[in-house]
């Protein structure tokens, strides 16, 4: 019996040791960078700006590092393609799909000494850190510039999936455009994917056939903007710069840049200093970036700017208490001064002033 | 000039084997073609789509995974094809058996529940898409509606049922208002055949329904009619079989095993239930049946090609950095050349002198 406590020990203390030499990553002379992606590398939204930051990493560090992407990743078969990057020497891998979550937990929790990535989920282990950026601080922005320069007071808002945060990205809108115009109506519609140029088109028309004149997005095509231009009304770029398909159109885009991150959490690698963690940055980290407002009257591009520089400073908040929900009761306020973080994460009410319901 | 297609009265059983060879081959020189003109070499393109998937242990084992579904629905799927009976819609059927099999792992979850949630959720399964496949029976037996049109238009109504269902009353309370179930307990996961490996045992079922289809097709009178159902109907009909009941019982065979593979899915590998369950296996089943020629053995090739071009071309995308619209080209390619093989096995083309007659 005691030989077998003993060896019990002996066993217990060596995986310490593993763990621990697992845990202490030595620095890197080259290092191999995955990354998969839920939609096309041209979408020109939210996979597209992941590979831009891909090519960051590339530029970043010549010679040291070597980049793949797997590109339209469906979520339910995920986990063969993650492994596969797994099982090919990749050091650091990005899965940047809310859908791969468990997935990439199953795989991570296999492969102990590679580092793994998740964009916008919220099961993290020692080798597996998240991150996401507070895209509704940019949101409250154009909300603002909406409420201004509406002129049927009516503001649209085509949404992929109710979400929470699609969901925290509409309520930051609405109160953003509340702020300066009281009894601004927004009208919502969610086309039920995160890319397809032709649902999203047809979302976005269905809104401006019903007066709206300003339209938000948050699906990743060019295509809703498209429609705003076509008809003469106005628009926000969604993930990257849409200039180039509504110059007329755009007053100006919420940009995901994850440029910085990844160049850093790859040069984390490369020193062996890289640690599990959750990581959401906004304005004030540059994860989220305003492309410079055009197409708009003087005033309304400085109060833009005003936001933009209150809330990068810290002292505006889009959900800074009190937030009051649809039925005019005041929500409970568990952050300092604003709602928390899992609040924002969770969300799933809309604000005062919306009349439409989250589809259940 | 115009060509006609003349039948050719006698095929050598040799032209029928060699046939779909032959289609790999051209299909596999144009593809290497179109990957010279990008520049790469299709030699090593040959190796990482092919050769390396079929040497490796781990690769072969995501084969069985990736080919476990499209084997099961394009099994179910070849009994309709047979009697001239077109279900287009086995996705939907997927969807519908892995709710009502989910639907009793949700409700047993967190319980003490013991080994008999998991066969009754794989019955559940079968059930489910048996009941969701009747439908578009139904309708065309009872109407004589189109059984294309409603079979591949309740499959949006099935994935909207199951989105309804994520995101409201299945949600995860736990899950951030994600729209997710939670994760399946032990008890209601369909286990690995090896421990610590992927294929779970739907790749049993499948290999199950491949045989007994082999058998019933062959040797009963079951699959006498349902061929003589598709070729000859008015045949069928003299000989006394009710053209209802083998719409009614095909259209619940293919649903029931396509239940099966969605339940499978689910309980198998994903392990949950979420907005999508499936990269539409229910369409691309369609491919393997007719890959396959509609026959179980080949069936059971054609998924585990199908399969191969999938894990290749993640490969190469990996390897080679080739784009994914490139195996999606290919597998458009190979199917093409398949029923064009198969097309000028059984017909002659002849060219025409166009002008004099009439």
């Amino acid at each position: 019996m005691l030989s077998g406590k003993i060896f019990g020990a002996l066993a217990g203390a060596a995986v310490v040791a593993l763990a621990a030499t697992g845990a202490v990553a030595q620095p890197k002379d080259k290092v191999k960078v995955g990354f998969i992606y839920v939609g096309p590398v041209g979408d020109h939204g939210w996979s597209y700006q992941h590979d831009v930051g891909r090519q960051a990493i590339e530029k970043a560090f010549p010679g040291k590092v070597t980049t793949t992407f797997v590109e339209s990743v469906p979520e339910a078969d995920s986990e063969r393609a993650i492994e596969q990057l797994a099982r090919t020497g990749h050091d650091l891998i990005f899965t940047t799909s809310f859908g791969f979550m468990e997935p990439t937990l199953k795989v991570a929790k296999k492969y102990p000494n590679i580092k793994f990535e998740h964009a916008t989920g919220f099961k993290r282990a020692p080798n597996l850190s998240t991150y996401a950026a507070k895209f509704h601080e940019g949101r409250y922005i154009i909300g603002q510039i909406a409420g201004k320069m509406t002129k049927s007071n009516t503001i649209g808002y085509v949404g992929a999936f109710p979400i929470p945060e699609v969901v925290a990205g509409i309520n930051a809108f609405y109160l953003g455009a509340q702020s300066v115009n009281p009894n601004v109506k927004i009208k919502i519609v969610f086309a039920n994917t995160w890319y397809d140029p032709a649902k999203e088109g047809d979302a976005a028309k269905a809104l401006l056939d019903q007066g709206v004149d300003m339209l938000a997005q948050h699906t990743d095509s060019p295509a809703p903007i498209q429609a705003a231009e076509a008809r003469g009304k106005f628009g926000f770029g969604q993930a990257s710069d849409m200039e180039r398909f509504a110059p007329k159109a755009q007053l100006t885009a919420i940009v995901d840049n994850w440029s910085d991150y990844y160049v850093a959490r790859t040069k984390a690698v490369l020193d062996g200093t890289w640690k599990s963690e959750d990581v959401w940055g906004g304005l004030a980290s540059n994860m989220v970036v305003m492309t410079p407002y055009k197409n708009m009257p003087d005033d309304v591009k400085k109060l833009a700017q005003d936001t933009e520089a209150a809330i990068r400073s810290g002292t505006l908040n889009p959900f800074k208490c009190p937030v009051i929900g649809q039925d005019g009761k005041e929500i409970e306020c568990k952050g300092k001064g604003a709602l928390s973080d899992e609040q924002v994460l969770g969300m799933n009410f809309y604000v005062k002033g919306i009349e439409d319901k989250i589809p259940q | 000039m115009r060509f006609e297609l003349t039948p050719r009265t006698n095929v050598s059983p040799v032209m029928r084997a060699l046939a779909p060879v032959a289609a790999f081959i051209v299909s596999f020189l144009i593809a290497g073609f179109v990957i010279w003109l990008m520049g790469r070499s299709p030699i090593a393109a040959f190796e990482v789509y092919v050769t390396q998937p079929l040497s490796d242990p781990w690769s072969l084992q995501e084969l069985l995974v990736k080919a476990t579904p499209l084997a099961l629905i394009a099994i179910g799927l070849s009994y309709c094809f047979r009697a001239n009976l077109w279900n287009i819609g086995a996705e939907g059927q997927y969807v519908i058996g892995a709710v009502l099999g989910s639907w009793l792992a949700l409700r047993t979850h967190g319980t003490e529940a013991g080994l008999w949630v998991l066969p009754l959720m794989l019955l559940l399964g079968i059930i489910g898409g048996a009941l969701y496949g009747l439908i578009p029976a139904f309708l065309k037996t009872r109407f004589g509606v189109n059984e294309i049109l409603t079979s591949l238009m309740l499959v949006y109504v099935a994935q909207l049922i199951l989105d309804y269902l994520v995101r409201g009353p299945w949600r995860d309370p736990k899950g951030f208002n994600f729209p997710q179930s939670v994760t399946f307990d032990p008890s209601a996961t369909l286990p690995p055949i090896l421990e610590a490996g992927r294929v779970h045992y739907g790749a049993v079922f499948a290999a199950t329904a491949i045989v007994l289809t082999a058998v019933i097709l062959g040797r009963t009178l079951f699959g006498y009619r349902l061929k003589l159902t598709g070729d000859a109907p008015r045949a069928a009909r003299f000989a006394g079989f009710s053209s209802k009941a083998t719409t009614m019982s095909v259209f619940a065979i293919s649903g029931g095993l396509a239940g099966l593979a969605g339940i499978s899915e689910v309980s198998g590998q994903i392990g949950q239930l979420q907005p999508s369950i499936s990269p539409g296996y229910g369409f691309t089943a369609i491919t393997v049946a007719f890959l396959g020629r509609l026959n179980p053995i080949g069936i059971l090739v054609a998924a585990l090609v199908v399969a191969l071009t999938f894990i290749g071309g993640e490969s190469a995308q990996i390897m080679l950095k080739l784009p994914l619209d490139l195996t999606q080209a290919f597998q458009g390619i190979l199917l093409l050349c398949v029923l064009a093989a198969d097309a000028l096995v059984s017909y002659r083309i002849r060219f025409v002198a166009r002008g004099g007659g009439k």
